[in-house]
């Protein structure tokens, strides 16, 4: 038995610190990102003012991040969340502006619509066998037709102040109240994933259906939880969207997505790599805002910016794999 | 002794008259470290043309590494040196490589594409070829009809894979990796050279003879075979040398005239395992645990069987008789089947309202056949595979005690002895032998009032059967029932009770005492699937 033994004090794995620093390697990049910014913009980048607006400004991006890796941390593309964001924020543009709503009855509407259109996606993807690519891809379509027809294609400004006050008007530490909202919203979700057994359903579903299934996990119930929980989320985002802007525009909220994609895979890089993790989504989404504002700061052309989301994606993603060898990824 | 020239590799049909045959495939102190640790170790021997050559080894021996380096899957340390029909390969080899030079693996996932049809899987290569501008497809279709036949495949080109059943998988897959061989060989004139890695455990008896055919006929052609598995006796049976690992290091070579299966055992564990005779418990009697009337589904006839508290029994029976499938619907894991339970005195249910969460609210555990598939998920921690099936255990105070988790899942990692023991490591670190103990150890630590075992020790090395072995019997005496599907004899003598013999999807023999042995299993699977089957196709059991 002496050499068991030695088998086990041999294969016992050392500590790889490639891992350790991958988990921190965006916080760097981040951090340095910050660096060259200030070298070229030495007067105004670094300043709170600049921050806390950015924070404020890339919150509904945020949210709506982190409601897009519910479902691929359950297998499923939600590719709908950018058209759901501009839904909600339109509806409670029709519904308090034009229809003069109060604001409480339409956030309570707005996020049961946000439920409806998750259940809407589990009848197609979990009942009918649909592929959940296919659902939501046709549904950002319908939605984006709906929010056409229901606001003219106009944008609908003179939305209740006190949602304006609410996600910008209030201030903490000189950071608009939006930011904090996005905070809330992971640290809950870092703790469902983390600390809650509906996080390791969630994840067993994505990675293993049968398996889950044979080990008495309601594979169904988990995957229509996961749809209804990225659609309210993707509605709340709208909500925030609305707040921040103080109108609801019909289109730009579209924009959103594949950003917010870009930093769910972004953020599948760092803080836990190898998972859809909220704090590392946190991460990617305001590494990539630094970028885009610093960037728009040097008055650099706005193509720029969508060079440097996507560039920035497949460079994280190309290094987290190289870090991993010939290692398979964990991870779309 | 490894070119002696009296061992019994018969003369290649390529080079007649050759005293002295160029080896195939030559590996010559090949050595693997991964960190610190060696997988391998000064590997060295030789493949001659005609033979098949028997690779043994226990789980994590080196036996799976080797392979990888042969399929260009990993790079080896310096050293090592591989010669392919005396031509010097160099390291790592390059995709592709094996092909020209004709080397083909066959592993044991197969490697075939599910959603395309035979046709597709079988001609692969020449139909995704550079350069082709065009798809004849009635001659492909011809080819791969010509190639079914040749070696006696009775498969249509156009059924797609997932339709056929496991055992005309396994042999399209030998099949294509065969016909790649012929192709290089047809250019380079030289013999080839097909690896099979374990084949065989999906496989019943007359599949597996049907497969000795393929490799029969593949060797009378000049080529070489290296086989691998963990079924002593097929070694014995196909190969003309052995080549044992252990340890990451060669442990032997045996011709098949000197190889006895106490000496491989031996040669493979590095010590004596007394063989399993059987229970013989004889005339024990159990008090009725679990009562199922009317057990059915597509594969399986309504069928009525039940098992004794503290008692092993086994299921077996050739592949698609149906006894694979009872594990699963007495746990309620599969849609579309029927029948009645009753457990103990409690009142008789129907399995249709029976779902696994539900059986595991009853305290039934299933271990699935597909490790990988309907198991375990290779990309999580040992530890979250571990606990899936009561994570809520670990939640206390409104927190997952992950801690706590960690620190139960490596004392239990310790008591079934999984090496490497470190629960965050992810599953798919762990050799086959040790992932199912990871398994295992999930659901014997809930200590299950039924245990549902679907082929427990497929691809596990003979070591970890005895320890898997010995955890089963010691659950038994303290209660546990435990009905175990296999396809293997030897293993169901050795622990059951009593088993069960199925053909055509009804239960056609019950077999205890004296006749529980491996020998007596066998024959009744044959007896059973002889031409009694053939005439009465379904009468159904009452």
């Amino acid at each position: 038995m002496t050499d068991i033994v030695k088998t086990a004090d041999m294969t016992k794995t050392p500590t790889n610190y490639a891992r350790q620093f991958e988990r921190v390697a965006l916080l760097l990049v981040w951090a340095l990102t910050i660096a060259l910014f200030t070298f070229l913009i030495p007067n105004n980048f670094l300043n709170w003012g600049n921050f806390s607006i950015m924070f404020a400004s890339y919150a509904p991006a945020a949210l709506l991040a982190l409601a897009i890796i519910i479902p691929l941390t359950a297998g499923d593309y939600d590719l709908s969340v950018g058209a759901t964001l501009t839904l909600s924020a339109s509806t409670i543009g029709v519904l308090n502006v034009w229809q003069q709503m109060p604001i409480g009855w339409v956030l309570v509407i707005v996020l049961l619509m946000g439920l409806g259109i998750g259940l809407f996606h589990s009848l197609f993807i979990i009942y009918f066998r649909v592929p959940s690519l296919v659902v939501t891809l046709g549904s950002t379509s319908l939605m984006s037709g709906v929010v056409q027809l229901i606001t003219n294609s106009s944008t609908i400004g003179g939305i209740d102040n006190s949602l304006i006050m609410a996600a910008v008007g209030y201030r903490l530490f000189g950071i608009p109240y939006a930011f904090y909202y996005a905070l809330a919203a992971a640290l809950v979700m870092w703790y469902i994933f983390d600390f809650m057994p509906l996080g390791r359903k969630l994840l067993f579903v994505g990675r293993g259906r049968e398996v889950a299934r044979l080990n008495g996990i309601s594979v169904n119930k988990v995957r229509v939880g996961a749809l209804c929980m990225s659609a309210v989320l993707a509605s709340a985002a709208g909500i925030l969207y609305a707040g921040v802007l103080g109108s609801a525009d019909p289109y730009s909220g579209l924009n959103y997505l594949l950003p917010a994609f870009a930093a769910a895979f972004l953020g599948a890089t760092t803080i836990q790599p190898g998972r859809f993790n909220p704090w590392g989504t946190i991460v990617a989404v305001y590494f990539l805002a630094t970028g885009i504002t610093g960037l728009s700061m040097l008055g650099i052309p706005l193509w720029v910016t969508n060079v440097f989301n996507g560039g920035a994606l497949i460079l994280a993603v190309t290094i987290s794999q190289i870090t991993r060898g010939r290692e398979a990824s964990d991870i779309g | 002794m490894v070119l002696s020239p009296d061992h019994t590799v018969p003369d290649p049909a390529t080079r007649p008259g050759a005293r002295n045959p160029l080896p195939v495939l030559s590996v010559a102190n090949l050595s693997k470290s991964f960190g610190g640790a060696k997988a391998l170790h000064n590997v060295s021997f030789d493949v001659m043309p005609g033979e098949v050559h028997g690779l043994l080894g226990k789980n994590g021996s080196g036996k799976s590494t080797l392979v990888k380096i042969l399929a260009g899957f990993h790079a080896p340390d310096d050293g090592g040196t591989l010669t392919f029909n005396g031509e010097r390969v160099s390291l790592p080899l390059k995709a592709g490589e094996g092909r020209r030079l004709g080397m083909a693996f066959v592993h044991q996932n197969l490697g075939l594409v599910p959603s395309l049809t035979v046709l597709e899987n079988l001609r692969l290569v020449e139909l995704t070829r550079n350069g082709k501008a065009f798809i004849n497809w009635r001659a492909e279709t011809a080819a791969a009809q010509q190639a079914l036949k040749r070696f006696g495949l009775n498969i249509d080109p156009e059924e797609r894979v997932d339709r056929l059943t496991p055992v005309q998988r396994a042999l399209l897959a030998i099949v294509r990796a065969f016909e790649e061989i012929e192709a290089a060989r047809a250019i380079t004139g030289r013999p080839g050279l097909v690896l099979l890695d374990e084949p065989t455990p999906f496989l019943p008896a007359s599949g597996v003879a049907q497969l000795f055919e393929l490799v029969r006929s593949i060797t009378r052609l000049g080529s070489s075979v290296i086989f691998i598995s963990h079924d002593i006796d097929e070694v014995m049976e196909i190969t003309d040398r052995i080549t044992v690992l252990r340890d990451g290091e060669q442990s032997g070579e045996l011709a098949r005239a000197d190889a006895t299966h106490e000496k491989i055992v031996e040669m493979i564990v590095g010590q004596s395992i007394s063989r399993g005779q059987g229970r013989k418990s004889g005339t024990n009697s159990f008090p009725v645990y679990a009562r199922f009337e009317g057990l059915s589904d597509k594969m399986l006839q309504p069928s009525d069987l039940h098992v004794g508290k503290g008692e092993i029994l086994g299921l077996t029976g050739l592949i698609g008789s149906g006894y694979e499938e009872v594990p699963y619907l007495a746990f309620g894991a599969r849609s579309g089947a029927s029948g009645r339970i009753t457990i103990e005195d409690g009142p008789t249910f129907d399995q249709s309202t029976l779902t696994p969460a539900a059986a595991i609210e009853r305290g039934f555990a299933l271990l699935p056949g597909d490790r990988h598939g309907e198991s375990g998920v290779d990309s999580l921690s040992i530890v979250d595979n571990m606990f899936l099936p009561d994570i809520g255990r670990f939640f206390r105070g409104g927190l997952m005690r992950n801690g706590a988790m960690v620190r139960e899942a490596r004392e239990l990692g310790k008591a079934y002895e999984v090496r490497p023991n470190d629960p965050a490591l992810k599953l798919s670190a762990l050799s086959g032998g040790n992932a199912q103990k990871v398994l295992i150890a999930r659901w014997m630590n809930r200590s299950p009032l039924l245990l549902l075992l679907d082929e427990p020790t497929q691809g596990v090395d003979v070591g970890t059967r005895q320890q898997i072995f010995a955890a089963l019997r010691k659950a038994a005496t303290e209660g546990m029932s435990i009905i175990c599907a296999s396809s293997e004899a030897e293993q169901l003598a050795e622990i059951c009770d009593r088993v069960l013999v199925f053909a055509r999807g009804r239960i056609c023999d019950e077999i205890t005492g004296e006749r529980l042995t491996k020998e007596g299993i066998s024959e009744a699977c044959y007896v059973s699937a002889g031409p009694a089957s053939q005439s009465n196709p379904t009468p159904r059991v009452a």
